[in-house]
């Protein structure tokens, strides 16, 4: 490969290697006898006897470092001067050229540094090297990851330490479904969506319908008394649910989380459900601790969660040292839930039998903005910025991370040939009675917003309450004997 | 590259005692063996490449163990890992090996002619013979750690030194990525197909990271020496063959190592190798040879007598189902192989299992005359 050579001069070189974890030049090597012991390079991430002490940083640089800022700086910022000064006065063209080009490595020096908190990526190839081989694969990731991309990015980390190879294991490992389209990258602190931005940004606005993360706002609305409609006969909806995820600010997220993080967590949300009063104070139970007794009242209620199994979750690394610091939050009456540590910080879980959705829903928010203010209180908040919304784990549930549920059933509609269309077009997603993923039992059905980001929580649990309304006047009407009229699709972004 | 591991300088930040797994309920070696104090001296150390002691030990802390089969629950990312973590590695080798001390030296015979007997097993109880290790090659990281690029690279280096084999040797590569139907029926019909582990243990340590990319199965045209490239380790040997000729088998393993360490030689990346540990690979188990050779044989009337245990371990045996570890035995026919690994040679090794096979096939003969077997009972090797 040509790659600029130390030795000769910044020339290039066909003879530069990579071999072992130095980066050398055949014939540096050979001047050398072998190479000894060398400064750190930030760029290569490794010693190399081509790495020299940059005077107006003091930090240590690689020749290959500077030329290539130095190219990108001329590229994309005066450019069009250079041009002329170095057409019209050579010298002092390339000695403008050179003072401008150390000033940009010192700025850029000290910024990697402060981005990268002291956090190097090892680096022993070249990002072609080590581009994943994605031609088999159909998630998101592999369809807007390119050598450039990667080659960008691939040696940049989170003030954490969290990089783009960690970000996109779980879609390198898991190829995907010819039918369903998985995300295939997560997370691991909030910082991940702003550093690996140039592939999120494409992901999240594929997954999202539509969603221009650079140019659109994401609208965060918790006040239920907006919301009409919403109680529903229990002959059709037999129970209602709404969910979301909070992260707690500061901390890493489940992918790349240490036990120290982790069980800092669990304290700061345990603590603030603690403070819940009213019909919401209830119990927290630590699934390192639990007693047989209470793992099968659990169970009973459908509310414990067992170590994940899905390769979607497990290869990002979300199930690491479990049970440690996870554990299962609800009430006394059994109708709110939270979750610690599972694929997110929290899950928050609101729901009861029978079709109160705008009952399920005032609880759910009142709820969440009580444990806000508790956290508050001690100082931490939710993660949360006005083009994302909430930050979660995995980009499918940014903005509200709000999935509003009924279970209802629809003999009829459900065998109506425009029942998908009709789904469709009120923004309205089916599953089967066990989740994602599972088949329906008996005509009732799991129905569900289709949308996370670009629009309030307000506004989806409305298109729920609308969209199901509707199709219990449509199953009546087919009761009836009467004809049922495919709505007309509504708009998605409001 | 380890997944979901902040960089270690960040998790400073934190107390021991906030990051200290809790490994209350664990049963491996790891969990025995790591003390706070341990994990002080440790947390703030790395290899070269980047790996660190929460690394080594994340398989052991997601993996408690079962309350009758110790796992060792840890691994090394690199050849360094065993040199910067020995005052956690030396005790669990020194468990897990019989009481091997950080002082001892592992002596390595691969001289095939030092193998007394061994062509003269039963056929009509042994069924067949086997014998396989693992290499690891100098100047990469191993499994837990290593990158794409860098098993892309081992894997070329291999087929590159496995190509030039010729005579007995010669044969072909098979990449995982880009085998045919046809091809894979074969291989699954020779039992030679290795597929993405899933056992826990591998998974959580990070070895299953970027299936299939860079593995692949060569093996030679009289289907006798087979090579897995970066399944486990970077390569795991196996030689076999029906019926029990085990002589030929470890002749042919010997001959067909030493020829592929030469071409690595050459590229000056040699195998993994120190005199006190032997040969170096991602499990501390499979140190010093990684050598576990082994006979598929009949022994109906003897695995049912009541010192059948005992006898296996005074010859320094152990035995496992047909299926391989942790599999139970079909029709009588168990997989005897050596129990030990480092601190013996190869040949030792391969003599224990030679002798020992020989005389349970002389006791299984009495055994089915009706006679006892009680004066054969050999005293504790």
């Amino acid at each position: 490969m040509n790659t600029r050579c130390s030795v000769r001069g910044g020339k290039r070189c066909s003879g530069v290697i990579y071999e072992s974890s130095v980066v050398q030049c055949r014939c540096f090597r050979a001047r050398k006898g072998g190479g000894s012991a060398s400064l750190f390079c930030w760029e290569k991430g490794i010693h190399t006897s081509a790495a020299f002490r940059c005077i107006l940083t003091n930090s240590t640089i690689c020749p290959f470092f500077t030329w290539r800022v130095l190219f990108w700086f001329c590229r994309i910022t005066m450019a069009g001067s250079f041009a002329r000064i170095l057409s019209s006065k050579r010298k002092v063209g390339i000695l403008s050229l050179v003072g401008a080009g150390s000033l940009t490595v010192g700025f850029f020096m000290n910024r990697e540094q402060h981005v990268s908190a002291g956090a190097h990526v090892r680096r022993i190839y070249p990002p072609s090297a080590e581009y994943p081989d994605l031609r088999k694969h159909n998630n998101c990731m592999a369809s807007h990851m390119t050598p450039a991309i990667y080659a960008k990015l691939c040696d940049k980390s989170t003030p954490n330490g969290y990089t783009l190879d960690e970000a996109i294991q779980t879609g390198v490992d898991n190829p995907g479904h010819p039918f369903i389209k998985t995300v295939g990258m997560v997370a691991g602190d909030e910082e991940s969506y702003e550093v690996f931005a140039d592939i999120f940004n494409p992901v999240i606005k594929e997954r999202h319908n539509g969603y221009h993360p650079c140019t659109m706002k994401h609208p965060t609305d918790l006040d239920s008394s907006k919301i009409r409609g919403g109680q529903f006969d229990d002959k059709y909806v037999l129970s209602s649910r709404v969910r979301t995820g909070r992260s707690i600010r500061g901390l890493s997220l489940p992918p790349a989380c240490t036990r120290a993080e982790r069980r800092e967590v669990e304290r700061v949300v345990v603590d603030a459900l603690g403070g819940l009063r009213g019909d919401l104070t209830g119990k927290y139970f630590s699934l390192t601790q639990l007693t047989d007794q209470e793992q099968q009242q659990l169970i009973d209620d459908h509310f414990l969660f067992d170590k994940p199994v899905s390769p979607l979750l497990t290869c990002a690394g979300m199930a690491r040292d479990w049970p440690d610091a996870r554990g299962i939050w609800h009430n006394n009456e059994k109708t709110f839930l939270v979750w610690i540590n599972e694929e997110d910080h929290t899950r928050v879980i609101s729901m009861e039998k029978g079709g109160n959705m705008k009952r399920v829903f005032e609880r759910f928010c009142r709820g969440l903005q009580e444990v806000e203010r508790l956290i508050q209180e001690k100082g931490w908040e939710f993660m949360w910025n006005e083009r994302l919304g909430y930050i979660l784990t995995c980009p499918s549930n940014l903005g509200t991370g709000l999935r509003a549920g009924v279970h209802v059933t629809l003999p009829r509609l459900s065998k109506d040939p425009r029942f998908s269309k009709i789904l469709d077009n009120l923004r309205l997603q089916k599953r089967g009675t066990g989740g994602v993923d599972t088949a329906a039992v008996g005509n009732t059905f799991d129905i569900s917003n289709l949308d996370r980001l670009g629009q309030s929580e307000v506004q989806l649990v409305q298109t729920v309450i609308d969209g199901v309304a509707y199709l219990i006047e449509c199953e009546k009407r087919l009761e009836k004997g009467q004809d049922i009229k495919i709505p007309a699709p509504i708009s998605q972004f409001k | 590259m380890p997944f979901g591991n902040t960089h270690n300088n960040f998790k400073l930040n934190y107390k021991v005692e906030e990051e200290f797994p809790d490994l209350s309920k664990h049963n491996n070696h790891m969990a025995k063996v790591l003390t706070k104090e341990i994990y002080t001296k440790l947390r703030d150390k790395q290899t070269p490449t980047g790996f660190t002691v929460d690394d080594v030990i994340q398989t052991g802390v997601d993996n408690p163990g079962h309350p009758y089969i110790m796992t060792v629950g840890c691994v090394a990312g690199d050849e360094e890992s065993y040199e910067v973590f020995k005052d956690l590695l030396d005790p669990i080798i020194s468990d897990r090996h019989g009481g091997y001390k950080a002082t001892d030296k592992h002596k390595t015979d691969l001289n095939f002619e030092n193998l007394k007997g061994g062509d003269d097993l039963d056929p009509n109880y042994v069924l067949s013979s086997r014998v396989r290790t693992g290499r690891s090659i100098k100047g990469y990281a191993l499994p837990p750690h290593n990158s794409r690029g860098e098993r892309r690279a081992v894997e070329k280096l291999s087929v590159e030194a496995l190509n030039i084999l010729d005579g007995e040797f010669k044969g072909k590569y098979y990449p995982l990525k880009s085998m045919t139907d046809a091809e894979q029926e074969q291989l699954i019909a020779d039992h030679f197909l290795f597929d993405k582990p899933i056992s826990p243990l591998l998974l959580a340590a990070g070895m299953a990271r970027d299936w299939p990319d860079a593995r692949g199965i060569w093996h030679n045209e009289n289907k006798t020496f087979l090579v897995w490239v970066n399944e486990e380790d970077h390569l795991r040997v196996i030689s076999m063959q029906k019926g029990g000729n085990m002589k030929e088998v470890f002749r042919r393993f010997c001959v067909g190592l030493q020829k592929i360490e030469e071409t690595f030689k050459k590229h000056n990346h040699g195998f993994m190798w120190n005199e006190h540990l032997g040969f170096v690979l991602t499990c501390p188990s499979n140190l010093g040879t990684g050598l576990r050779g082994g006979v598929h044989v009949k022994l109906p009337k003897l695995s049912t007598h009541a010192k059948f245990e005992e006898i296996l371990t005074r010859l320094r045996l152990q035995k496992r189902g047909t299926g391989g570890v942790d599999t139970a035995s079909v029709g009588g026919v168990f997989d005897i192989s050596n129990a030990d690994r480092l601190g013996s040679s190869e040949v030792e090794q391969v003599q224990c299992v030679v002798d020992g096979v020989k005389l349970m096939v002389e006791m299984e003969k009495k055994l089915e005359k009706g006679e006892s077997i009680d004066s054969m009972i050999p005293a504790q090797k």
